[in-house]
């Protein structure tokens, strides 16, 4: 067990690696030299041909893009990912001050969708054919398929606007005052888990439904166990791998998700700072996001794959 | 698990009837196919279907709620919603074809070469597959179409990047396990070089589970389409674009619901007939398939 996870942590990290390469040759070999952003508009007709070259070389980006690279990297890992032309701040301090905000919608949205759409698939498998099975086939059909979006508008017209039982939009920190920001996160939660609890349930049903034909289920039904005790812990923890697979891909849609969560509902998050970035052509700020979110979901896919070993234990030697 | 070589044996018609007859017994498969036929039909006719011209301002008419003359009302500027989204289908549907093209090429091509040369290959391929798959897709394609400027063309570059992982990663795992057949290894031995073994041998292989994931995909990448026009990412403002259609008239929730509520409901249906066709087809094909598509 303990080499199969050196294994994998070194080849996270190799992952990682990569990923920052991809940022940084994105930034910087795409048409935009990089010392205009630097440099604010008013420095620029003023500043002469030598005056930029300084600039060049005070930056280092005069060096070859290997060094540039190493450079860029080794302040990235200690934490400086440079300035924010529009935030006029350290892009750090201010991707920090929203990471929460997300993370608190994006993990609440992740943790509903494994609670409720792997039930929903084991239920919706072992009650193959019946009314709730088509019930929930038909429903997880219709949540992979709504744009989150759209859903969120709905959601407002119908909760907000129309009955008037929740706030329109915004967002309150838990620890400022708990019963409005659980009022204010109800609505973009939903949108949030609505894909994952419809693509978790879709696939916890068919992976169960090609469990449960298998001989170990027949020989322990012949047994006489009982219904309960066949579904969880014969079928159901067989049946997870995929599921779990499936969750560490999840997580990614959940934060590209936010993105358009955070901008319907108006929220201070990551997301919204992401596509502000975007907007306004603040190169650092987005660099600094798309690095940051790359990390993070490497990690919970490194988590997710090492629970493989505790899930299914022939793994750990293969 | 072994595999039937295409190649060796052509479909047979009795083969493709028994998978017409999977794929037209269940009503949502059929339903999806008729909505699927009629948005390219829809996309194709739009000039002579729309009641209106779409870009036509009418600043007489603005904020119609819906009546007989103008179905779905009008919007801010006082063009016709029904029109627009008419011709909105011509938006989310090149743009679905094209990026899939992208990413199917481009990604058939990387798994093909990495599962194909195996060992330092495969490990740098696929690590940068890896490191593409660690950015969600809507953030990756925000980030290239900033740097490539607007426009639809760098969206559809965009998404064609950010969707090419999954067919690397099913193109790779195909090729390996064709390998371990034997015709693969007696084309080895009757001296097949390796274009031909690929082209010959490896790629018609791997087809059924790539049209199925092509289907799939189509409608995945509409949705992140709408998703990207729905952030001002993408067609430029005159043009119809649903996800574009559904923020402008968000402004309009309180007094014009329709506004946003009717474009929202043409990408859902079109996204739901996509996946549908997907499934059946791939209960058509290739039911070992299911759970991993």
């Amino acid at each position: 067990m303990t080499t199969y996870i050196i294994r994998r942590v070194i080849q996270s990290m190799l992952v990682l690696v990569m990923v920052t390469m991809i940022v940084f040759l994105v930034m910087r070999l795409l048409p935009g030299d990089p010392i205009y952003m630097l440099i604010t508009e008013d420095d620029l007709i003023q500043s002469s041909e030598e005056k930029i070259a300084a600039l060049r070389h005070e930056f280092g980006l005069d060096k070859p893009i290997p060094v540039q690279y190493i450079n860029w990297f080794s302040a990235a890992v200690c934490g400086d990912l440079g300035v924010s032309i529009i935030h006029r701040g350290k892009v750090a301090k201010e991707i920090i001050g929203r990471l929460p905000i997300t993370l608190h919608i994006g993990l609440l949205a992740f943790i509903i969708s494994i609670v409720v759409g792997i039930p929903l698939g084991v239920v919706s498998a072992v009650r193959r054919g019946r009314w709730l099975d088509t019930g929930v086939t038909l429903l997880a059909n219709l949540g992979i398929t709504i744009p989150v979006f759209w859903l969120g508008i709905l959601m407002i017209y119908f909760f907000a606007l129309y009955l008037g039982i929740l706030p329109v939009q915004g967002y309150t920190s838990p620890f400022e005052d708990f019963w409005m920001s659980t009022r204010k996160i109800i609505m973009p939660v939903f949108c949030l888990s609505v894909f994952p609890i419809a693509s978790a349930a879709r696939q916890t049903r068919s992976s169960m439904l090609e469990i449960m034909r298998q001989d170990y289920i027949r020989t322990a039904w012949a047994k006489g166990l009982r219904e309960r005790l066949i579904i969880v812990r014969h079928a159901l923890k067989n049946a997870l791998i995929p599921v779990v697979t499936l969750k560490g891909l999840m997580f990614r849609n959940i934060i590209g998700g936010s993105v358009l969560v955070e901008t319907v509902f108006n929220i201070p998050g990551m997301g919204r700072l992401a596509v502000d970035g975007v907007i306004s052509h603040d190169y650092a700020i987005v660099q600094g996001i798309v690095l940051l979110i790359a990390t993070v979901v490497l990690v919970v896919n490194l988590v997710v794959d090492l629970s493989y070993g505790w899930l299914d234990p022939r793994i750990r030697y293969g | 698990m072994q595999r039937t070589d295409m190649t060796e044996t052509p479909l047979h018609a009795s083969e493709f009837r028994r998978i017409m007859k999977v794929l037209f017994s269940r009503g949502v498969v059929v339903f999806g196919i008729v909505v699927i036929l009629a948005l390219f039909v829809t996309a194709i006719f739009a000039p002579w279907i729309a009641p209106y011209d779409p870009y036509k301002l009418d600043l007489n008419q603005t904020l119609v709620q819906p009546c007989k003359e103008h179905l779905l009302g009008t919007d801010a500027l006082g063009r016709d919603t029904l029109s627009r989204i008419i011709f909105g289908t011509r938006t989310s549907l090149m743009v679905g074809v094209v990026a899939v093209c992208i990413a199917a090429s481009v990604g058939m091509t990387m798994g093909l070469i990495a599962g194909y040369f195996g060992r330092w290959v495969h490990a740098i391929i696929m690590r940068f597959i890896d490191a593409l798959m660690a950015f969600p897709v809507i953030l990756l394609a925000l980030v290239i179409a900033v740097l490539l400027g607007g426009g639809l063309r760098n969206v559809m570059i965009a998404l064609g990047i950010g969707l090419l992982p999954a067919y690397a990663r099913l193109m790779c795992g195909q090729v390996l396990s064709v390998k371990e057949n034997d015709y693969f290894l007696a084309g080895r031995a009757m001296g097949a070089g390796n274009l031909r073994i690929m082209f010959r041998h490896v790629v018609p292989n791997c087809f059924p589970p790539l049209i199925v994931l092509i289907t799939m995909m189509m409608g995945l990448t509409i949705l992140a389409e709408a998703g990207l026009s729905f952030l001002g990412i993408g067609i430029e403002p005159p043009g119809a674009a649903w996800g574009a259609m559904v923020n402008d008239g968000y402004q309009y929730l309180l007094t014009h619901p329709i506004l946003s509520f009717a474009p929202g409901f043409a990408i859902m249906l079109v996204v739901f007939s996509f996946n549908m066709v997907g499934d059946g087809l791939r209960d058509a094909l290739d039911p070992r398939l299911r759970g991993v598509l």
